[in-house]
């Protein structure tokens, strides 16, 4: 009995340090911590670019990725993630990387073309099919009896872009009369049943779990609702005022030097401003910063709509401290039903 | 029947209650597992066959596997050499040391994960260090394994302080007596009389091992591919609307978790009387 214990344990001790040890000579590897909902684009555009290095330099080039809450990620490579490239969805989230990891300069943004996004994207409204409740634009959510279903801008960076585009659009509606403009946003805010603290959560709440009549979200993940399976129960509408999303890109200075993966890393971040990185950008709904480059087809499914950047609001640290920080403008007008 | 008719209630009573658990287990337990496979079939056997073939969720899977590979054998050990220090010695601090045993139980996971952030994160106490020389700990398996670790650690030792302390120290005093050493000691008396509640006690850490969430999100860094235990595919699967997928990885770890059930109703059947003396079924 004893014996066969022991034997048993060897055995076992054996194998796992086969299987610990296995694996050959391991290619160049590099680390992309990216935002939620990029995970398609970046699976495409991680096998053309391991072809168009391998072509360009002999050298076998493997991407691995992590995806997460934009904040969270920048956390974890505060933290110590060896995430050689970071493509996040705010530039606040990359300069919180450069202020407390000091792993990049606090120049980074212009490192690379367009603010360092290679892509951009803006928000749209995804409605029930035959949209029952007629909305067109930003007014019709603030109508009585509207669902509208938002995350909430506390904790969720895409909501900060709802509320700055339902801002926008109030600030042309009345002129600038910042009493209307706080009445609507307010009015907008009451008839959202949820906030979730995530994109994603919202899209599952009104997706799923089929709440509400109309979801303010990523105008890419409207695409990706409404083009996966079931999603003919759904329209895109595009508003006739939004905002233009910058999510930008950016090398750890610290962690490519560590690893030797400069040169490659840096190839990867220029690839996504080639005609193959915009192509695919576009393929998957995220809109091109060199139009041009794409795919006229793909181009032509967006909405035209005005775009705001959020330099129109001032930058993130102004727009941050007057509309989200704790008794902002959005903690006084909203004030959640009782 | 009860035997004593005082203690024998009511018929309808007896009736209520049975019924009550009988639906409280139906709406608990037994809807969400039928959940859980029908919704992993929603899309079809080839497209569950599919899913839990694709290479991450096959890495995610080796991972798991390599993970609990190495925090059970551990705990085991560790479980034992705490039982055995508990029960067979007495010295000052014992009783704060039985009841840090049970720190991992009372502590929430996600504490836990970033407990393990704080000491071996870029910006904690031993991030520097670490940095110098080029060892990862956290976001790679050692912060995977260690999380691990520390919320199964009670597991095996709960299992066997209370069976060791009940048996005390005569058969291993006779032993001794009759000139065994330490060795023959442990493998010929001691393993012997603790084997089930050890195999009980490690099949428990086994199933939290495998399923434990919120600790190894925390230090996990979700590499696709690399650092992604089970549970963490699930959610990732789910929150990329690949539901039929994060279903059907979600029945794999459900499936699991009815084996574990299996193997400990199995146990208690045939070995109930030594379970029963570690006093917890």
């Amino acid at each position: 009995m004893t014996r066969r214990w022991r034997n048993g344990i060897a055995i076992f001790a054996v194998a796992w340090a086969l299987a610990a040890c296995s694996g050959g000579p391991a290619p160049q590897v590099l680390l992309n911590a990216s935002y939620d909902p990029t995970r398609e684009f970046y699976r495409e555009f991680d096998a053309a670019f391991a072809a168009h290095w391998r072509a360009q330099s002999g050298q076998e080039v493997l991407v691995q990725s992590s995806h997460g809450g934009s904040g969270k990620q920048a956390r974890a490579v505060i933290d110590g993630l060896r995430a050689d490239v970071v493509t996040l969805a705010l530039s606040g989230d990359i300069d919180a990387i450069a202020a407390n990891a000091r792993s990049l300069p606090p120049d980074w943004q212009s490192r690379l073309p367009n603010n360092s996004s290679p892509y951009t994207s803006t928000i749209v409204f995804l409605v029930r099919k035959g949209n029952p409740k007629g909305i067109q634009d930003w007014g019709d959510l603030a109508k009585p009896g509207v669902g509208v279903v938002t995350p909430n801008p506390k904790t969720s960076g895409g909501a900060r872009w709802n509320y700055l585009a339902a801002w926008a659009w109030g600030e042309r509606q009345f002129a600038g009369d910042r009493a209307q403009i706080l009445d609507y946003v307010g009015k907008l805010y009451r008839n959202a049943p949820i906030l979730d603290t995530g994109a994603r959560g919202s899209t599952t709440t009104f997706a799923q779990r089929r709440i509400g009549d109309v979801l303010v979200a990523w105008e890419n993940e409207a695409f990706l609702v409404r083009n996966g399976p079931g999603g003919d129960a759904f329209e895109l509408v595009t508003p006739s005022i939004s905002v233009r999303a910058e999510p930008p890109v950016a090398l750890v200075d610290r962690n490519v030097d560590a690893k030797g993966t400069r040169a490659v890393a840096q190839a990867y971040l220029e690839y996504l401003y080639s005609p193959v990185g915009q192509k695919l950008a576009a393929k998957h709904y995220y809109r091109p910063s060199k139009p041009e480059l794409a795919d006229p087809a793909d181009l032509a499914r967006f909405g035209q709509a005005e775009l705001v950047d959020i330099a129109h609001f001032g930058g993130w640290a102004k727009a941050q401290a007057e509309h989200f920080a704790e008794g902002g403008l959005f903690d006084q007008i909203f004030q959640p039903a009782p | 029947m009860s035997a004593d008719p005082a203690l024998a209630e009511p018929a309808w009573l007896r009736r209520l209650l049975i019924a009550l658990v009988v639906v409280a287990m139906g709406l608990l337990v037994a809807l969400p597992l039928a959940v859980v496979i029908v919704e992993s079939l929603a899309q079809g056997w080839q497209a569950y066959v599919a899913a839990i073939a694709e290479a991450e969720t096959l890495a995610a899977i080796r991972l798991t596997l390599l993970v609990a590979a190495i925090t059970v054998p551990l705990n085991a050990v560790f479980g034992i050499a705490a039982a055995w220090a508990l029960t067979r010695y007495e010295f000052r601090g014992k009783r704060l040391l039985l009841a840090l045993i049970d720190l991992p139980f009372a502590i929430s996971p996600v504490v836990a994960g970033l407990v393990f952030v704080l000491l071996f994160g870029a910006q904690g106490w031993f991030g520097p260090w670490l940095a110098e020389r080029d060892l990862q700990v956290i976001f790679a398996l050692p912060g995977i394994v260690l999380a691990t670790v520390f919320i199964t650690f009670p597991f095996v030792a709960r299992e066997l302080i209370p069976l060791m302390a009940a048996q005390g120290r005569d058969e291993e005093e006779a032993a001794a007596s009759l000139g065994a050493g330490g060795w023959t000691l442990f493998w010929r008396v001691t393993v012997p009389n603790i084997r089930w509640a050890l195999l009980y006690g490690v099949l428990l850490c086994n199933a939290r091992a495998m399923g434990e969430f919120g600790a190894v999100s925390v230090v996990s860094g979700h590499i696709r591919g690399l650092t992604n235990t089970l549970p963490l595919q699930v959610e990732i699967l789910h929150n990329e609307f690949s539901f039929a997928a994060a279903f059907a990885v979600a029945s794999l770890l459900t499936v699991l978790a009815l084996l574990t059930l299996v193997l400990k109703a199995w146990l208690e059947a045939r070995h109930g009387d030594a379970l029963a003396r570690s006093g917890r079924h």
